[in-house]
């Protein structure tokens, strides 16, 4: 083992404390010494985009920085993005009912890199879609179902989000 | 692909950073880590030491000066790309940070970073180079400002010494109410560009070029200025046709090939680009709608 240092970083609103070895890239500490394999490993250099989290509400790739620079800061994952144990994200119901997945590999770093773009445009055109998912891969679908998709979680968050106003 | 061992460091100043820089061996500077982290990954390089800079304060701020901007080398690209102020005066850099790899990547990506990296189709080194941006670098014996147009040594290296670190960069700004337009083709939004143009034009009253700055990325080892098309468009009314034959001069530029592009699609595709970036900023300078 080479040089390790000791970190503090909150995933999915628990915080973890650990030993980590400093040239450990954040996916890696995420996936094999958090056990929280949710968050997907496709090229590990910054192409596929598979292993996008939210680094303080931002998307990231998590190939792309090192784990010891996570410390202090909070991580959201695939894991943490439901309500509930029982229930699915507004967005993770409109991929089922989309086919906006088949294999399922890129679909974490869909749903985080998606989760942020609709959060700062909840009435994207499929143009905007297209170009907000065009830093992840998907070898499945050819993106009309993930595209289909998206546009439809935008529609069913603007709804909710008009309900809970009412 | 896992990173070599290495030894990690996070100094919390400018100058400590510049201290580890001039009494390590083989270190890397660590900023976004959009470039270095697969290069890590991929072990293409294999430093002993890491110097990351993201600890250093003071080195993110957009500052508006009375004729530039003065930009903290550890900007990142998401904060250039929705500042008012950036959109506000230097509109080139905006349009050209929509093409700058993916919302993950800006999200994360450094100005510093990318003009420090200088990969040849990168588009912040390309607005550097036209906007005659000037790069502040701190190594142990102070500070030294290097012209844009002397930062590239050659292909992906930077005129900046080991033991030196990028620090600011002022970008100056054209007059109001110029035509800007930064073109790029690419197989896929946020691919590395086969060819990039720029283009920044200002008239007068009569719809006459008055100042013009004109580069291609991707062509040659760093972004170029094409000093040729500016002076043949100096003084004409800008028309299509005008444009097209200005530009057909890139064909001749000594341009790379590799197995993505030829040395001759590359050198077309820098003449219709340029042309493309030229005819865009010149309707923007008649409507005057920036």
């Amino acid at each position: 083992m080479g040089e390790t240092r000791n970190i503090s970083v909150t995933i999915n609103g628990k915080t973890y404390q650990e030993e980590v070895e400093v040239r450990f890239h954040l996916a890696d500490f995420i996936r094999q010494q958090l056990g929280l394999t949710g968050t997907h490993l496709g090229c590990e250099h910054g192409v596929c985009g598979a292993c996008t989290i939210l680094l303080n509400g931002e998307s990231a790739r998590s190939c792309l920085l090192l784990a010891v620079q996570a410390d202090g800061q909070e991580i959201l994952t695939i894991e943490g993005i439901a309500p509930s144990e029982d229930e699915l994200h507004p967005l993770q119901e409109a991929f089922r009912d989309n086919h906006g997945l088949q294999c399922g590999f890129c679909t974490p770093g869909m749903l985080t890199t998606l989760l942020e773009f609709l959060k700062d445009n909840p009435d994207p055109t499929e143009e905007e879609v297209r170009i907000a998912i065009s830093g992840n891969l998907c070898r499945c679908t050819g993106y009309q179902g993930i595209v289909a998709a998206a546009l439809d979680a935008a529609e069913r968050l603007r709804n909710q989000n008009v309900n809970q106003i009412q | 692909m896992k990173p070599p061992p290495f030894s990690y460091h996070d100094p919390r100043s400018v100058d400590d950073a510049v201290s580890l820089l001039s009494t390590l061996e083989n270190t890397k500077v660590l900023a976004g880590g959009q470039s270095l982290m697969p290069m890590l990954n991929m072990r293409y390089v294999m430093p002993d030491h890491i110097v990351d800079l993201n600890k250093i304060e003071n080195l993110s701020y957009i500052k508006k000066e009375t004729d530039a901007l003065e930009i903290g080398a550890m900007t990142r690209q998401r904060d250039l790309e929705f500042s008012d102020i950036v959109k506000e005066n230097c509109p080139i850099m905006h349009e050209a940070l929509q093409w700058v790899g993916h919302r993950q990547t800006r999200n994360r990506g450094t100005l510093g970073g990318s003009l420090a990296h200088l990969d040849p189709a990168a588009e912040m080194p390309a607005v550097c180079a036209i906007s005659d941006a000037v790069v502040r670098v701190k190594g142990p014996n102070g500070e030294r400002e290097i012209p844009f147009a002397e930062f590239p040594a050659g292909y992906m290296t930077p005129s900046v010494e080991m033991d030196e670190i990028v620090t600011s960069v002022r970008v100056p700004c054209w007059q109001k109410g110029h035509g800007f337009a930064f073109v790029e083709f690419a197989r896929r939004h946020g691919d590395f560009a086969i060819v990039s143009s720029g283009a920044l034009l200002e008239l007068d009253a009569e719809g006459r070029i008055v100042r013009s700055a004109i580069t291609v990325g991707g062509v040659g080892a760093a972004p170029m200025r094409i000093t040729e098309v500016e002076e043949a468009i100096s003084g004409q009314i800008g028309s299509e046709d005008v444009f097209k034959e200005a530009c057909e001069v890139c064909r001749g530029i000594e341009a790379m090939g590799d197995v993505y592009a030829s040395t001759e699609y590359r050198q077309h595709l820098a003449a219709v680009m340029s042309r493309r970036a030229l005819v865009k900023a010149y309707d923007r300078a008649l409507g005057g709608d920036n």
